[in-house]
């Protein structure tokens, strides 16, 4: 059967694809890529709908080998360096390896999470409507679990379809700012307006017990008007609580479906990848916008992955190819521009 | 101020607060209350009804619905207004519920604090277990894991504290007591609850249509039953066979 054999998984992969909607009721989280963007142009690369399932991994990436007669994959998300049987490869760019090759994925220079697409995706079973892995109830994914060596990718096709490996043009990579935009509420009223200025205000810091569940913050004390417990409700994909200690908590992938903390604001869909890329140490700051604005920049970036699509160059099509490929490779801290 | 989303907030009527580009909160009130927790759950059935274009799920909880939406396909100020619509429709009418009777074997074999909490309460397990089946619980939320049905409604001879140690794992199927509060486990895991009983009824199993056994909203009676029954009706849900009936009352 056609697989990647996993030789190396680096120190945290996961199967991940867009997430398991529809059973929050029932307790279950939604889990699903930290960064949909790359998700979604790693998947662009080799022809996938956007919300194919692929490997999420965690500042490395890892070593496969291809059990298939060839296989397209692509890598996008942080820059992490990508070789192929030692040679070194683009990452946003799909590329064919034969059987037997090897698919190594190193450290990140920039950013955190990074994805391995396949052409075809990874044949692996839904679970409540999605192949993502939720490792704290044991759904999804490769048996409910992380990648370990010795495992296996189970591949939906047994050779590369037709037509050409894809890459991206370096300039269009996404980049973020170290801004990260938020929606004021559900709870905004239980927080002092002091405390409200000092959240939007002053640098927060990633702290290291940061991880797909949530980020937690170290930074001024966010004052709360009363109590900071309420009686449970729902939280939301971003929703940023502040705990006891006034330190802000923000809630991701893999965050429970129901919470009693007040919740100052929530993350726009749109910054949510700016968090998934951000290291523990780095600082951020946030920034409130109106819901309608939150709302279009949803769309623009939307329209902006389309027009991504339309921006993809086919391989050996393009005189600037090995330019591209240079720059991938050799000039590190160009690219995101995180901080 | 709370911002809440233009035009949604009368005076008697619920509060709309956003929850970022891709929920809104519909918030009745902010505390434990059956009437609050009512229209909740008739909204959340009208909702169901209603299929609103851009609606992905909600999520019922003790006091307030969140409704996950799509803004490319709904715009909040549009959902706003599709559901005060709903809600005045509703008005008070309370959703049709599921009342449940979960068959439970109470013994120090499946439940391993029976004995340790009839010490501490001063009763003895048989008191226990008839005031833990006396009552008729309500399940006011489910979360913090798969298919972990907050119910309300223990008699206050029962509340106790949580333990000190959170034991790492407790067994599917497990009853248990945690403050004021009694739940039941449909998946394995780690709890300071403590264990009273099991019920061979599977409250989470993928292989039906509806994987998961109770849904918000729905009433649940415990009825005790010897571990020979438990051993019978078990091997009958391991087959995938029901072994918990319901009646359906408005």
């Amino acid at each position: 059967m056609a697989a990647l054999s996993i030789v190396d998984p680096g120190p945290f992969s996961t199967l991940q694809d867009l997430g398991r909607y529809g059973y929050q009721r029932f307790g279950v989280s939604v889990s699903g890529a930290m960064d949909e963007c790359a998700l979604r142009i790693a998947n662009m690369l080799v022809g996938n709908d956007g919300g194919e399932a692929a490997v999420e991994f965690t500042l490395i990436g890892g070593t496969y080998e291809v059990q298939a007669e060839s296989c397209r994959f692509a890598v996008a998300g942080g820059d992490f360096p990508v070789s192929i049987d030692g040679r070194p490869v683009a990452g946003y760019a799909s590329h064919t390896a034969r059987r037997g090759s090897r698919i190594a994925i190193g450290r990140a220079q920039e950013g955190v999470r990074g994805y391995l697409s396949v052409a075809g995706g990874f044949d692996v079973p839904e679970v409540l409507g999605s192949r993502s892995t939720h490792l704290r109830s044991g759904l999804g994914g490769l048996d409910g679990a992380a990648l370990a060596a010795g495992g296996s990718l189970p591949l939906r096709l047994e050779e590369a379809p037709e037509g050409a490996d894809m890459w991206l043009p370096h300039d269009l990579w996404p980049a973020a700012d170290g801004i990260v935009r938020v929606v004021l509420g559900p709870q905004e009223d239980l927080f002092t307006p002091a405390g409200k200025e000092t959240f939007l205000s002053r640098p927060y810091k990633i702290s290291p017990t940061s991880d797909r569940m949530g980020y937690r913050f170290e930074g001024p004390v966010v004052e709360h008007a009363a109590d900071y417990n309420i009686v449970s409700d729902g939280i939301a994909k971003g929703s940023i609580q502040i705990v006891g200690s006034g330190q802000p908590i923000i809630l991701l992938a893999d965050r429970q479906t129901t919470g009693g903390y007040a919740k100052i604001a929530t993350v726009i869909s749109t910054d949510l990848p700016v968090l998934a890329q951000s290291r523990p140490g780095h600082s951020l700051r946030f920034r409130a916008v109106s819901l309608e604005e939150a709302e279009d920049l949803r769309r623009t970036m939307m329209d902006g992955l389309e027009h991504l699509r339309a921006s993809l160059r086919r391989a050996g099509s393009a005189a600037d190819e090995n330019e591209h490929l240079l720059r991938t490779n050799l000039i590190d801290g160009v690219v995101g521009g995180i901080f | 101020m709370a911002d809440p989303v233009p035009g949604g907030n009368g005076p008697s009527g619920p509060r709309f607060l956003p929850a970022g580009d891709g929920a809104l909160v519909v918030e009745f009130g902010t505390t434990v209350d059956e009437a609050v927790n009512d229209r909740v759950m008739a909204l959340d059935g009208a909702v169901a009804k209603a299929a609103i274009p851009g609606v992905i799920e909600t999520v019922p909880t003790y006091r307030s619905l969140q409704v996950v939406y799509d803004p490319l396909t709904i715009r909040a100020k549009d959902l706003v207004a599709r559901l005060t619509a709903l809600v005045s429709g509703t008005g008070a009418a309370r959703a049709v519920r599921r009342e449940w009777t979960i068959p439970v074997c109470y013994s120090r074999e499946l439940g391993e604090d029976l004995d340790w909490l009839a010490e501490t309460k001063g009763v003895t397990a048989d008191e226990l277990i008839r005031l833990h089946t006396g009552s008729v619980y309500r399940v006011y939320m489910i979360g913090f894991m798969p298919g972990f049905a907050y119910l309300g409604g223990l008699p206050k001879e029962l509340h106790t504290p949580r333990r000190q140690d959170p034991r790492t794992r407790v067994p599917a199927g497990s009853i248990a007591i945690g403050g004021e509060q009694t739940a039941m486990f449909s998946i394995a895991a780690p709890s300071g609850w403590h264990m009273i009983g099991r019920t061979p009824a599977r409250g989470f199993d993928q292989r039906r249509d509806k994987p998961f056994l109770i849904d918000t909203g729905d009433l649940i009676c415990f009825r005790a039953i010897s571990p020979d029954e438990f051993a019978r009706l078990d091997a009958l849900a391991e087959r995938g066979e029901a072994v918990a009936e319901f009646t359906e009352a408005a």
